[in-house]
């Protein structure tokens, strides 16, 4: 008898062992707490016409304090748009309903997160509520691919024109055309 | 090759055929094309003591496995306790050794659980018994082979005999009405010996097992039969009483029971010619 | 034209080979839900398995990790970029070391261990005495070995990630001087759920591949001395090449 309560206390040590660990990865690594499930909370969602790298569990920041989290990513084929929901902690409710979301990324090549900017609406959002103006994510190969196309028309004037900027980040790329 | 090979073997007893508890009918088995029996014919009687003998590599223990459904013969019927072998499904296999019960060779204790666990091992298994009754029923059955005393050992503490002793506790836990031992005597000193014969007559005896004896300890065999069966090439060779099989007009018998190195078993493994052989040049493969 | 001839009847063996392991596998399913039905025995298997390997796994987890640690702050170094050795190590350990290195470590503790003991069971006539004893040996012998190793494995190679992860964080923050919340923002923030996901699958797939590996080896083992040692040889040999072969397909399937 003794024996056997030796063997269960080993495995049931093992197994808990075994599972903290696999809380710890699930929880303590990524950026999916497991705090905020439980917290009152309310949803929104954006449309956006280009997420770059934008993945679930990514933090939704105003003014650099976390407000949320994305907590889920589709894509509207009618609108070919991406459909981003978001869940917001209840502690902030005051967001103009015409605010605007964006995608910024952290550090030069971290990930993709999304910061709102506050409107001067005098009504908020509310669970449910859609962020109607939004800005697309930065996506470093366009402004790259933009500067070299406007590098090869400088050094070949015989083609002329406006390059046409499609990218959100079109006034960067302009700024840079006009630096040269 | 020898007369008596081929012919029907002389039935020195005739024993009554409805007593019989195992019936082997024109038995053939091969082993990757090889005859290890062919046409077996064989009865075994109830509640008798029945030794099967045999020189080494005739297939004693190919037998065994026939008759306890490990393998399954070519051709022919095997009938045991009215149990057709070659249509017997899993389920009623299992069903059927439940009222078996196997001694092997080592004993084949079970060395992770202890001499009462091994023994407690098939009621465990195959029964709902509470604690209290299971520790009575294997306590009997260690007492019965003199053990009691070691129950809380483990198989690595236990000598030859003594392993042999605790897996017959465990064979005849569940009360089988056949119990086969698988040489039995292997590598026992003479004490050991004497008490597993002791316990081979006595549990035949007391429990009114039929018991099937795989041997070639012609001597210690001899002892406690009621039947002997002698196989050689795949077939029945002799059958009878031990002192009848004594004086049994066979040389290959003879050869057996007297234990003679060389006769119709030879001596030598079938090779070319000797002298030619020595004279021959070693020529390259 | 030799050669051609000894590789394809290699080849012919290999899958041979390969076909009465997944036989054997299929066995093991189909009579599992019963066995599941004892779960003293499979708990006893998880200790065997899985307590028993705890201590080396967590030594080479966290000299791992402590060479992670080492190795990736000289390479972050060059690049200015120190703050994502946290990222680095865990990514590392989560997807791919931690993993491939429990489930060898696992061949060569747990995996051996089965496949001598089943190879001896097969060769004192313990596994026929249990078949004569009307009781199924698949079911009560090898089935929860396999289970135990199978539920052992995930949970060993999560252990060894997180030992790990405080072995880089060791070396990285304590010795090194990254800034121990740079260390583990940067973490929270790169790695996601379906990289932690990549790790539990393999560990999954690896614990299934091991403790079949051993299994099949002890229980078809040749009942002699020498026939038990070449199961257990083959069983690590086997072993490793699979888990190598299965990192790589799951990490492209990924991808």
């Amino acid at each position: 008898m003794r024996k056997s309560t030796t063997l269960n206390l080993g495995t049931g040590t093992f197994v808990l062992l075994g599972f903290a660990a696999l809380l710890f990865l699930t929880t303590q690594t990524t950026s999916r707490g497991i705090s905020l499930g439980s917290k009152p909370h309310y949803n929104l969602t954006a449309k956006f016409d280009n997420i770059g790298d934008l993945k679930v569990g990514a933090p939704v920041s105003m003014s650099g304090v976390e407000m949320g989290r994305v907590t889920k990513i589709i894509f509207d084929p009618k609108e070919y748009k991406a459909v981003v929901s978001m869940r917001m902690d209840a502690r902030y409710k005051q967001i103009p309903t015409d605010s605007d979301a964006a995608i910024y990324t952290q550090g030069l090549l971290g990930g993709k997160f999304i910061g709102i900017t506050a409107g001067g609406a005098d009504t908020y959002l509310k669970d449910g509520s859609q962020i109607d103006f939004t800005q697309s994510a930065f996506v470093l190969e366009n402004l790259i691919g933009q500067v070299l196309a406007n590098f090869t028309k400088s050094s070949a004037p015989a083609n002329s024109g406006t390059p046409k900027a499609d990218a959100p980040a079109a006034p960067q790329a302009k700024a840079a055309e006009k630096a040269k | 090759m020898f007369g008596v090979f081929g012919t029907r073997v002389p039935t020195a007893t005739p024993l009554n055929q409805s007593a019989s508890i195992i019936e082997i009918r024109n038995v053939d088995y091969a082993v990757s094309g090889r005859p290890v029996f062919a046409s077996l014919d064989m009865d075994i009687p109830r509640g008798r003591i029945t030794a099967i003998m045999g020189p080494s590599g005739t297939g004693k223990t190919t037998l065994l496995r026939l008759i306890t459904g490990q393998v399954a013969a070519d051709e022919g019927s095997i009938v045991v306790a009215g149990q057709e072998m070659r249509e017997v499904r899993r389920s009623d296999l299992y069903v059927l050794r439940r009222r078996m019960g196997m001694l092997f060779q080592n004993g084949a204790l079970l060395t992770d659980l202890s001499v009462f666990e091994n023994v407690a091992f098939p009621l465990r298994e195959h029964t709902d018994l509470p604690e209290r009754l299971i520790r009575q029923l294997v306590l009997t059955k260690l007492q019965a082979v003199g053990l009691r005393g070691a129950a809380e050992l483990m198989p690595s503490e236990l000598s030859g005999g003594m392993s042999r002793r605790v897996a017959l506790a465990r064979a005849i836990v569940m009360d089988p009405e056949i119990l086969i031992y698988d040489e039995p005597f292997v590598g026992l000193d003479p004490i050991s010996l004497g008490v597993i014969l002791r316990l081979i007559r006595r549990l035949n005896d007391a429990l009114g097992i039929t018991s099937i004896v795989v041997s070639h300890d012609v001597q210690e065999i001899s002892t406690v039969a009621d039947v002997l069966f002698l196989l050689s090439g795949g077939k029945v060779v002799a059958r009878g009483t031990p002192q009848e099989l004594q004086c049994y007009p066979s040389e290959i018998v003879r050869q057996f029971m007297g234990g003679l190195a060389d006769g119709p078993v030879p001596f030598h493994f079938p090779a070319p010619e000797y002298f030619g052989e020595l004279l021959s040049r070693a020529e390259d493969p | 034209m030799r050669l051609i001839k000894e590789l394809w009847t290699s080849l012919i063996e290999s899958l041979v080979g390969l076909g009465a392991v997944v036989r054997f596998l299929l066995r093991l399913i189909v009579v599992a839900p019963r066995a599941l039905l004892r779960v003293d025995l499979i708990a006893q298997q998880v200790f065997n398995s899985g307590a028993l390997s705890l201590v080396i796994i967590m030594l080479s987890g966290l000299f791992v990790g402590m060479v992670l640690g080492l190795q990736g702050f000289q390479l972050l170094q060059r690049f200015g970029s120190e703050e994502a050795l946290g990222t680095a190590a865990t990514i590392g350990l989560v997807k791919e070391l931690g993993p491939v290195v429990t489930a060898l470590l696992f061949a060569g503790r747990a995996g051996t261990a089965l496949a001598s003991e089943l190879g001896l069971m097969r060769a004192t006539d313990q596994l026929s005495a249990m078949e004569m004893m009307a009781v199924d040996p698949i079911q009560r012998v090898v089935v929860p070995r396999f289970l135990g190793g199978v539920i052992a494995m995930p949970l060993l190679a999560a252990i060894f990630s997180v030992i790990g992860i405080y072995g880089a964080q060791l070396i990285g923050v304590q010795i090194m001087g990254v800034d121990s919340g740079s260390f583990w923002s940067q973490m929270r923030a790169a790695v996601s759920l379906s990289d932690i996901n990549e790790g539990i699958v393999k560990s999954c797939i690896f614990g299934v591949a091991c403790s079949l590996i051993a299994v099949y080896e002890g229980y078809y083992a040749m009942p002699t001395a020498e026939g038990v040692g070449r199961a257990t040889t083959r069983t690590v040999v086997t072993s490793a090449v699979v888990i190598l072969f299965f990192d790589y397909l799951i990490t492209a399937a990924f991808l």
